[in-house]
């Protein structure tokens, strides 16, 4: 039985029966006897100055319990930025305050202006409206260019300009990268865009306040992807409670995809209005609120070059990014487009000399964060973007190109400060040719021509770093957070075991992947674990979820919190034996005695702990239970090769995906079904970006594409049914489980490979076409091909 | 939403009765302005469902041949029942938003509304309609009056909308990417005595007849008929989704598939 359901089976996922039957417990069913509802006045306009707020109409109106404006939380701490980087100078960047409610100016369209709180949500949405406010609009700045250029309007005044920070990485490759490539046989040069992305979780955020004044205890109700952090910056930083006065709750969270990694305004307004107002406040976003408050992905300009020498080796790159961060640093903001971008430019490849520019710019727009990659996206696609139009300049096969750079020798340390421990870059590739049956590629080809199609092969490699660590690394790269995890095992006294873990689950499965590898460490049945997540009065401490790192980082904790159950059992076991502890074996739930037909079983172990009549209580402790706290010695690097084929409508430009092939290392799997679903859940939402999606600011910082009605959110037949594979495995050297992490993967890995595809066949039907920016609607690819 | 009384009344003269009151507007099958209204941006102060008036229901053949339907009949209802009659009309109806859409929206909701990418318009233009109100008939080429705009008078329903049957027809769109509808959509109907093409999602008026298609493809029904003619980029929409430039081309290129699927 442990066979069926341990590492490396397909279990069905266990928390489908609730998630699919509309048993879930979200955020927005969490209700509490009194509570009161907040709406908040939104600004409307990019960029403003408040010059008064007047707030009389509104509180005398039906139902109104009391409205807030940014004056209520003078004193009271910003949003914190979670991470600082420092510049190309040695300079701190630049990090502006970052109210809870504007105060002075409104710097974005859905800037929080003032909150109602009221009995029912249309009373506060009606006083809102009763609410008036004097405001002096202001210049938007929206372009990034024109942002850095001399005497912009300043999105903030107290700012020396709207430059976050310049960052050069490495600062000292700097000047060999420019000779390099000055001497060059060849240099490919590409500008292009990174479009700005919404998230678009299928559950909208909610926050519920809650506030017991006999004991003092502050109850935050939140969709996170990680309560601890939550209760860390919110208590430490902006409200100033302490830890032991307030638990974060985070229940069943509908997707997050990065964006409810971040602290937000509204849990800490809620959290603060249900002590003021001592009653649980709640705030529920519509759709159109997610769109102009959640934070964006993405919002890249770059330009790449590539130097190669007469054979095709890499010798040199460099590139210059304008980094979006919008009108405030939101929580990890400065992070991704340096620490989780500029170390992944190497890629696959062994290229000697790299130098890496950054410059994160303020704009009047939402703020810009992590979203499904988080940085690593960007650099895989300039790179892969870049490497296609060289092998294209040079006359050479784009995969023989790849081939002939590619790392071969681990660990491998890369010019951009990383050490790739294991992969095997041709294997994946082998295995891409294969499943994607690329030879047979000009028969389709031919097919689509008879077809009136044009039809394009795009092919990518990508790396990613998942489970950044350690934490003494990355606090020297500015991060204001330790990035281990842990977890407690809990061993109950019939043998059932519950695990409370910091990883936290919204759409990753780990209800059922964690319990897999407990089962198979114990030799139990999985259906005997259970996972405890989210809830910082139930679990020890944890990082929470994002960046790939759960099973890498989470999971570790789990195994070494195991381990340490064992030993203890092995202890309980031996006493109960007569034998000597280190002849105690554990196999299949059963503990034997080496070279003798003595044996216990799981269950009579962990009574004994609970039960212990005949224990040696002199040298153990009574109980079943350990935790453990874990921290990386180094990322993990999952990489892979993706193909996808599609075929362009001539006459319109509409771009229709044939086909698409994953061949990724994720190094050991737990899983395989799991995976899967996160390979495709990723390359869908590439997809997205690569075709459909984009976050569209006019010059007055109005969101154009604030709805479904001009957002294209990806559909079930845009995309194609996916292959993808994952038999290549060199396992993490560094991590228990020799796991890397799934889930971004895809996500990192489609988008070139769409937009390679696309430009191949432009090029194959005779069109000079070297580049169109995503997303490559119908109406660009059209234009493109009657440039 | 704000808060508003709402009738529901069972005939046409009481829902005419009703919409007579002071920001009285009437509610079809609810698929644009119920959003308007959740998203408070439209404030009447009383809705009149038509949805339940048995006399504006249906599909059925007139004497003369027209097909007729029911001003507050749904889509899907078309999509089904006009199939034999008028398989054109019916693969258009079948083709609005998705199955929630095609439940409750309405072909008068549609056209009472003239949004300019709405599918519904090309169709009544290009068969030459008839739409019939309360009050009386309108001529599709005298109904519509630029984008949202129409020749209803305040409180005039549309109870009936009659479709001449054109020997061959075809509906083709070209979908907007994230709302799906149309981007550019050309109907095309031929009859005994001529062709008639209607355009929608391109024009900054809405629906119109691209009347030099009509003539070339009068004098010969066939895709090559249009090959020499060109769109002007003068008056298309231009937005996230297509320049002017792209509709004008996509008004031709729909066309001609459209007339390829008619002559099929």
């Amino acid at each position: 039985m442990p066979k069926d359901g341990g590492i490396g089976a397909s279990t069905k996922r266990r928390e489908d029966v609730r998630f699919l039957t509309g048993q879930g417990n979200y955020t927005d069913d969490i209700n509490i006897a009194g509570q009161a509802y907040v709406h908040f006045l939104r600004s409307d306009m990019a960029h403003g100055r408040i010059n008064a707020i007047d707030t009389a109409a509104a509180a005398a109106m039906p139902g109104v319990v009391r409205i807030f404006t940014g004056a209520d939380f003078e004193g009271i701490g910003g949003l914190p930025c979670g991470w600082q980087v420092t510049d190309r100078f040695g300079e701190p960047m630049q990090e502006p305050a970052h109210p809870v409610l504007a105060q002075g100016k409104v710097r974005h369209v859905g800037d929080p202006i003032a909150a109602v709180v009221a009995e029912t949500p249309e009373q506060a949405r009606d006083a809102a409206e009763a609410i008036v406010v004097d405001i002096t609009e202001l210049p938007a700045v929206v372009d990034m260019r024109a942002a850095l250029a001399e005497g912009a309007t300043k999105v903030h005044d107290d700012l020396k300009s709207n430059l976050c920070y310049d960052w050069g990485f490495v600062e000292d490759n700097r000047e060999a990268v420019d000779a390099a490539i000055k001497g060059a046989h060849h240099v490919t040069t590409l500008e292009l865009v990174n479009n700005r992305l919404v998230a678009n979780p299928m559950e909208p955020r909610v926050a519920v306040g809650d506030y017991n004044r006999a004991t003092d205890e502050h109850t935050l109700y939140t969709t996170s992807q990680n309560p601890h952090v939550i209760r860390l910056l919110m208590g430490a930083f902006v409200l100033g409670i302490p830890e032991h006065k307030l638990r974060v709750v985070a229940p069943d969270v509908g997707g997050g995809f990065g964006s409810k990694i971040f602290h937000y305004a509204e849990e800490a307004f809620c959290t603060f209005a249900a002590k003021a107002c001592n009653r649980p406040v709640k705030w529920t976003a519509s759709r159109s609120e997610a769109f102009i408050t959640d934070a964006h992905g993405r919002d890249h300009v770059t330009k790449i070059e590539l130097a190669l020498d007469e054979e095709g080796n890499f010798l040199a790159l460099r590139t210059e990014t304008l980094a979006n961060m919008g009108a405030y640093l939101s929580t990890f903001a400065p992070s991704v487009p340096t620490w989780l971008h500029g170390t992944l430019m190497a890629g696959n490849y062994k290229t000697p000399l790299i130098y890496v520019n950054v410059k994160a710019v303020f704009t009047n727009t939402v703020p810009v964060d992590a979203y499904r990659g988080a940085g690593r996206p960007e650099a895989t696609y300039q790179l892969e973007r870049v490497i296609d139009k060289a092998a294209r300049e040079l006359g050479m096969d784009p995969i023989a190109l790849r081939r002939k750079n590619f790392v071969t020798e681990f660990p491998y340390a890369t010019p951009v400060a990383v050490e790739y421990d294991t992969g095997d870059y041709v294997a994946t590739m082998d295995k891409l040719e294969e499943i994607a049956d690329i030879a047979g590629f000009a028969d389709r080809w031919e097919k689509s021509q008879d077809d009136g199609k044009l039809r394009g092969l795009g092919v990518n490699c990508y790396i990613e770093a998942c489970g950044i660590a350690p934490s003494n690394l990355v606090g020297q790269l500015g991060a204001r957070a330790g990035l281990y995890d842990a977890a407690t095992v809990r061993v109950n006294a019939t043998g059932s075991i519950s695990v409370m873990v910091g990883a936290h689950s919204h759409g990753q499965g780990h209800e059922t992947s964690f319990p897999q590898v407990v089962a198979e460490m114990i030799g139990i049945d999985p259906s005997q674990v259970e996972i405890v997540h989210g809830d910082s009065s139930k679990i020890p401490f944890g990082m929470g979820t994002y960046g790939s790192r759960s099973i890498a980082v989470c999971g570790s904790a789990m195994v070494r919190a195991t381990e340490k159950i064992i030993n203890k059992a092995k202890k309980i076991a031996a006493h109960l034996m007569e034998a000597s502890e280190a002849d105690i074996e554990l196999k299949d739930g059963q503990f034997t005695v080496a070279g003798t037909d003595k044996s216990v079983a799981w269950g009579d172990v962990t009574l004994a702990a609970y039960v212990p009549h005949n224990y040696p209580l002199e040298e153990i402790e009574p109980g079943l239970e350990e935790t453990a706290f874990y921290d990386p010695a180094n990322f993990t690097y999952p990489a892979g090769a993706y193909a996808c084929e599609v075929e362009v409508d001539p006459e319109t430009g509409k771009v229709t995906i044939c086909s698409f092939a994953a061949a990724d290392d994720f190094g050991n799997i737990i899983n395989p079904m799991i995976v899967d679903g996160q390979v495709h859940g990723g390359i869908g939402q590439g997809i997205g970006q690569a075709l459909l999606e984009n976050a569209v600011y006019d010059e007055n910082g109005q969101l154009l594409s604030g709805s479904y009605m001009d957002y294209a959110m990806p559909r079930a037949d845009d995309v194609p049914f996916y292959v993808v594979d994952h038999s290549c495995q060199t396992p993490c050297t560094h991590n228990p489980l020799g796991v890397k992490g799934c889930g971004e993967a895809g996500a990192i890995g489609s988008p070139p490979a769409v937009v390679n595809a696309v430009i191949d066949a432009l090029q194959r039907a005779g069109k000079d076409v070297s580049h169109i920016d995503m997303p490559l609607t119908p109406a660009r690819v059209w234009a493109a091909m009657n440039g | 939403m704000y808060s508003f009384d709402i009738e529901r009344p069972t005939t046409i003269a009481d829902a005419v009765a009703a919409l007579g009151s002071d920001e009285a507007q009437a509610l079809g099958g609810g698929q644009t302005l119920i959003p308007t209204l959740k998203q408070r941006l439209a404030a009447p102060a009383k809705l009149v469902s038509l949805s339940g008036i048995a006399e504006m229901q249906g599909v059925c053949v007139a004497d003369d041949g027209a097909l007729c339907i029911g001003g507050a009949t749904p889509h899907a209802v078309v999509a089904r029942e006009a199939a034999a009659a008028y398989p054109a009309l019916a693969a258009l109806a079948g083709q609005i938003g998705d199955p929630a859409v095609r439940n409750r929206g309405t072909i008068g909701g549609s056209l009472a509304n003239n949004d300019p990418a709405a599918c519904y318009p090309a169709a009544v233009l290009a068969s030459g309609a008839t739409i019939v109100t309360n009050a009386r008939s309108i001529a599709a080429d005298d109904y519509f009056d630029g984008m949202f705009g129409t020749a209803l008078e305040e409180g005039e329903i549309i109870v009936e909308v009659r479709f001449p049957v054109p020997e061959a027809a075809s509906y083709q769109k070209f979908l907007q990417p994230a709302s799906r509808f149309a981007l550019t959509g050309a109907f095309v109907a031929k009859f005994a005595d001529g062709v008639r093409v209607a355009i929608t999602g391109a024009g900054e008026e809405g629906v119109f007849r691209w009347s030099e298609a009509e003539t070339a493809l009068s004098h010969e029904f066939r895709p090559d008929a249009l090959m020499d003619l060109s769109v002007s980029a003068d008056g298309m929409i231009e937005d996230l989704h297509g320049s002017k430039a792209y509709r004008a081309h996509l008004v031709k290129v729909m066309t001609a598939r459209a007339v390829a699927a008619a002559a099929g």
